[in-house]
């Protein structure tokens, strides 16, 4: 029997695939908090990466959120929270163009260069 | 359908095959964000609202250190709920709506967490039983093609792990404890196991969407074949803990533990609302949202106070 499509690639369990909204592109609501990024250094020595982002009505509260969001077993010695709307990046559209310019310049490369054998120290 | 569309639609489908991921700002067919956004909210919902069988418990968890432990998994339910959301929204659903579609019961959320939680056993059993079900589903995920649903997928199966093994040690305590215990355990087990074996979904021959799933990349394994993972898994480990499996039809067919027949029947009026706990799950959740109202109002409030001084 069939009562339209279930799928349980959906995590905790099954849930339907069909004749349920999915809620993309709905208007933002006036009052919504803002979105931010979150980066965040795992130890000392190592750069801030992105793990993911959350809601939080300003800066003081998404640092705080982001410590019991992301840092839950101590994944982390600093944190950054960024607001995503500040966040510029560059376009898939033009995403062949824009990397264009390294494509043809292999000679940045150690390995374009040919070394002979039983030399060291190159 | 335009020229720049049919080549958008090439490279999409060349890249899932190449096992390649994709990323938010990736021009994608319709029908994938769709499906992703809808899964990806679901699964979300399901977190959240699996933090109310077992929060159930916390205020008569047997001990201090059981207590701290379960205090310690809901509150990852909540995070991996967040990250969800936190996923979902890379495709361009807002959160507010997600959480706006839950409340009006137009999304859904797993069966299970419509049956009630009667006894400090269930805890146990839903460490051990649900979430190794889940663990089942999310670890394939994290292969899945939406790089942000993979990633989300990486650090949950990581906590998830915990919350398995914590439920199998407290089950293996009743297990061996006095023989009320025991049967504390056994009718925990009796009560979870054939909710724990729908969490798979129906079977692949009433699962249309699947082929699409796959093809797409977002699902790897067939309901069937997870389900049947799970109980090869599960069986030698209900052995283990001397409890018995209520499936009179079990057997070991050489390879496999086959199991009986599925009352997809519970299944579906689970999920059409008219499980144990249906109801008392949503009211809880939207009496939840709207009790902290104030909460998000008087922080916008100061939010707003705290940039208007900073601006004067």
């Amino acid at each position: 029997m069939s009562e339209g499509a279930f799928t349980a690639a959906g995590g905790h369990g099954a849930v339907p695939t069909t004749g349920v909204p999915s809620g993309e592109g709905a208007p933002a609501r006036p009052r919504a908090q803002p979105l931010w990024e979150v980066f965040v250094r795992s130890a000392r020595g190592l750069s801030h990466t992105h793990v993911g982002s959350l809601h939080a009505p300003d800066a003081h509260l998404a640092l705080r959120n982001a410590r019991d969001l992301y840092t839950r077993r101590q994944e982390g010695v600093s944190i950054w929270v960024v607001p995503a709307a500040e966040v510029v990046a560059s376009s898939p559209d033009e995403k062949d163009a824009f990397f264009d310019p390294a494509g043809d310049k292999p000679y940045r490369h150690p390995t374009f260069y040919s070394v002979p054998d039983g030399l060291t120290h190159l | 359908m335009e020229q720049g569309d049919f080549q958008a639609r090439i490279d999409f489908q060349s890249r899932i095959d190449g096992d390649e991921r994709i990323e938010p700002r990736d021009a994608m067919p319709e029908g994938y964000r769709k499906t992703l956004i809808r899964q990806i909210a679901q699964h979300a919902h399901s977190e959240i609202i699996g933090m109310q069988p077992e929060g159930n418990w916390i205020t008569r968890a047997p001990s201090l250190r059981r207590k701290t432990i379960l205090v310690a998994k809901v509150q990852d339910e909540a995070g991996h709920g967040l990250y969800l959301y936190s996923a979902a929204e890379t495709l361009g659903a807002e959160r507010d709506e997600l959480l706006g579609l839950l409340h009006a019961g137009r999304q859904k959320y797993s069966t299970i967490f419509n049956y009630p939680t009667t006894s400090w056993a269930d805890v146990a059993a839903i460490g051990w039983l649900v979430d190794g079900a889940a663990i089942m589903n999310q670890v394939p995920l994290t292969r899945c093609s939406y790089g942000p649903y993979a990633r989300a997928m990486t650090r949950v199966c990581k906590e998830e792990s915990f919350h398995q093994r914590q439920g199998f040690e407290a089950m293996t305590v009743l297990a061996a404890g006095t023989p009320e215990q025991r049967r504390m355990a056994q009718d925990a087990l009796d009560r979870w196991w054939w909710p724990s074996l729908m969490m798979f979904g129906p079977s692949d021959g009433d699962s249309p969407n699947s082929a699409q799933s796959m093809a797409w990349g977002i699902k790897r394994f067939s309901n069937d074949e997870l389900r049947q993972r799970f109980v090869d898994a599960t069986v030698p480990q209900a052995t283990h803990l001397g409890l018995t499996v209520p499936d009179p039809d079990l057997r070991w067919d050489g390879e496999h533990w086959r199991s009986g027949e599925i009352d997809w029947t519970e299944f579906y009026e689970v999920m059409r609302g008219d499980g144990p706990c249906n109801r008392e799950r949503l009211r809880n959740r939207v009496a939840a949202h709207e009790d902290g109202a104030w909460v998000r109002e008087a922080a916008a409030a100061y939010a707003d106070k705290q940039a208007a001084r900073a601006a004067a």
